[in-house]
C-alpha cells in the first residue's frame, strides 16, 4: 500500500466535520457496511459503562489489600482482567506506583493511547497538542496547569506510551483515610489522578 | 525524517486545560458517531491498528494541524476505505448506488459489539527473535528515528528520544513491530522493551536534573553501548 497517496478521498466529503461523519456514517450504512444499532451500543459502552470508576474500582482496591497491590504492580494484565476489566486499547496493562520520591505521569506524544476498559475515552486534553508537545518536556509546567505542585526532591518520571502497553498511575492514598471503605476510597479517586496530572481527593 | 504527528518536545504550544471529571466524554453528538463508526469499521478487517495509525499520521501536515480529534480519525477513515477498495470516490462524492456491498456480512451487529470491544486485539505474539538486552543494560536509539524497512513509513520512535542513552527497565515479551506491519509487512513480532532516559538526555534545559521519561521501544529501535 503506498503511504503518500498525494490524491486525499476525504476531501470528497463536505468539509463541516459533523456532516462528514454523517455522510460517511450513510454511505456506509446503505451499503450494508455498518449497522447503525451497533454504533449506538458502542457509544452507550463508551458514554455509560466503561469509564474511571473501573480505575477507581483498581487503586481503591490496592490501597486497602496489600497481597492485590503486590500482584497487580507485577503484572497487571490478569489482574485487572479478574476484575471484568479487559478489552480494546488495554490488552497490555502496566500500573506504576507514585510514592513520595517519585511520581508517574503518562503521555502518548504520538497520538492518544489510553487504558480504555480502566480509564474510558480521554478527555480533550489528552489528546491535545500541547499536552502531548509539553507532557514530556516539561511535566512540572503541565502538572501546574493543572493545580499541583511538587516537591523539589521528588523525581517526576514521564511514561510515554508508543507501544500497545497501556499505564495506569498508582496514587498514593491520601492521609486521614485509614477507616474508609473501598467505596468511600474510590469516590476519592480522580480520572486525573490515574494519569499522573492530578491527586486524589482529600476526606473532607 | 518525521511527520506532524511527532510533537513530543515542540515549543509553542500554549497551556494544558484540564477538564472536571463530569464534562461529558463526547463535547458534540458527531464526536461519539466518528469514533462508532470508525470502530464498527475495524469488523471489515481490511485494515490493523498500525495501518489505521499511519492513515492518521499520514494526513496533510496543513490538515493534521487543522482538524479536530475525531476529524482526522474520520477523515483518515474515509482515505483508507478507498485506499482498501472498500468504497470508491464516487461513492464519497454519493454518486454510488446502494446495493449491497460484498463485505456487509461482515458489518458489525449490535449483539457483537460487547463482545468484540471486551475481547480487544492484543499485541503480544510468539517470536523466534531472541533478547538481545537484559533489564538494567545501557542501551542507545537509533539515529535518525525512521521507518527502516520504508521510506516515510510508520515507526513509534519519536524524534526527541532518537540517538539517546537510556537503561532497560523491562522486557513486555515480544509484540508485533508496527514498522513492519503498518505497511502489509507482516508482523514481524520481536522483544519489546521499556527504556528510561534521564531528562537531560533528552532535554537541552531540563525542569529537573532528577526527572526521567520512559519508552516502550523495540529491539530494532536500539543498540547495545
Amino acid at each position: 500500500m503506498p503511504h503518500d497517496d498525494h490524491n486525499h478521498p476525504h476531501a470528497l466529503l463536505p468539509p463541516d466535520p459533523a456532516l462528514r461523519v454523517k455522510a460517511l456514517e450513510t454511505i456506509l450504512t446503505r451499503k450494508g457496511l455498518i449497522d447503525p444499532a451497533a454504533l449506538d451500543e458502542i457509544i452507550d459502552t463508551y458514554q455509560n459503562k466503561i469509564g474511571p470508576q473501573n480505575g477507581a474500582r483498581v487503586v481503591a482496591k490496592a490501597w486497602i489489600d496489600p497481597d492485590f497491590r503486590k500482584a497487580l504492580l507485577a503484572d497487571a494484565t490478569p489482574v485487572v482482567a479478574d476484575l471484568g476489566f479487559y478489552g480494546r486499547q488495554g490488552e497490555h496493562i502496566v500500573v506504576v506506583e507514585n510514592t513520595p520520591e517519585l511520581h508517574n505521569m503518562v503521555v502518548c506524544t504520538l497520538c492518544s493511547c489510553y487504558p480504555w476498559p480502566l480509564l474510558g475515552i480521554p478527555p480533550g486534553w489528552y489528546k491535545s497538542d500541547a499536552y502531548r508537545a509539553r507532557a514530556v518536556r516539561e511535566p512540572r509546567k503541565v502538572l501546574a496547569d493543572f493545580g499541583v505542585s511538587l516537591p523539589e526532591k521528588t523525581s517526576v518520571r514521564v511514561w510515554d506510551s508508543t507501544a500497545e502497553m497501556r499505564y495506569l498511575v498508582l496514587p498514593m492514598r491520601p492521609q486521614a483515610t485509614d477507616g474508609l471503605s473501598e467505596e468511600e476510597l474510590a469516590a476519592l479517586v480522580t480520572r486525573d489522578s490515574m494519569i499522573g496530572t492530578g491527586l486524589p481527593k482529600v476526606p473532607t | 525524517m518525521t511527520r506532524v504527528h511527532d510533537m513530543g518536545g515542540r515549543f509553542g504550544d500554549g497551556p494544558v486545560y484540564p477538564e472536571s471529571d463530569d464534562v461529558p466524554i463526547f463535547a458534540e453528538d458527531w464526536h461519539a458517531r466518528a469514533l462508532a463508526v470508525t470502530v464498527a469499521a475495524d469488523s471489515l478487517g481490511q485494515w490493523n491498528i498500525d495501518v489505521k495509525r499511519h492513515a492518521r499520521e499520514r494526513l496533510p501536515p496543513k490538515d493534521y494541524a487543522r482538524f479536530s480529534y475525531y476529524e482526522k480519525w474520520v477523515s483518515a477513515l474515509a482515505d483508507l476505505l478507498v485506499e482498501t477498495g472498500v468504497l470508491t470516490e464516487k461513492d464519497l462524492r454519493g454518486q454510488a448506488g446502494n446495493d449491497t456491498h460484498p463485505l456487509a456480512s461482515r458489518a458489525l451487529k449490535a449483539e457483537a459489539v460487547a463482545g468484540v470491544l471486551a475481547s480487544g486485539g492484543p499485541a503480544d505474539r510468539p517470536s523466534d527473535i531472541h533478547a538481545r538486552f537484559k533489564v538494567g543494560q545501557t542501551v542507545r536509539t537509533v539515529d535518525p528515528a525512521a521507518n527502516r524497512l520504508v521510506d516515510g513509513g510508520h515507526t513509534r520512535l519519536p524524534v526527541y528520544a532518537s540517538g539517546a542513552t537510556g537503561k532497560v527497565m523491562r522486557l513486555h515479551g515480544t509484540h508485533v513491530l508496527p514498522d513492519s506491519n503498518a505497511h502489509g509487512l507482516g508482523e514481524a513480532p520481536e522483544p519489546l522493551y521499556a527504556v528510561v532516559f534521564p531528562a537531560s538526555e533528552l532535554w537541552a534545559d531540563p525542569e529537573n536534573p532528577k526527572d526521567e521519561v520512559v519508552l516502550d521501544l523495540w529491539q530494532s529501535y536500539l543498540e547495545p553501548v
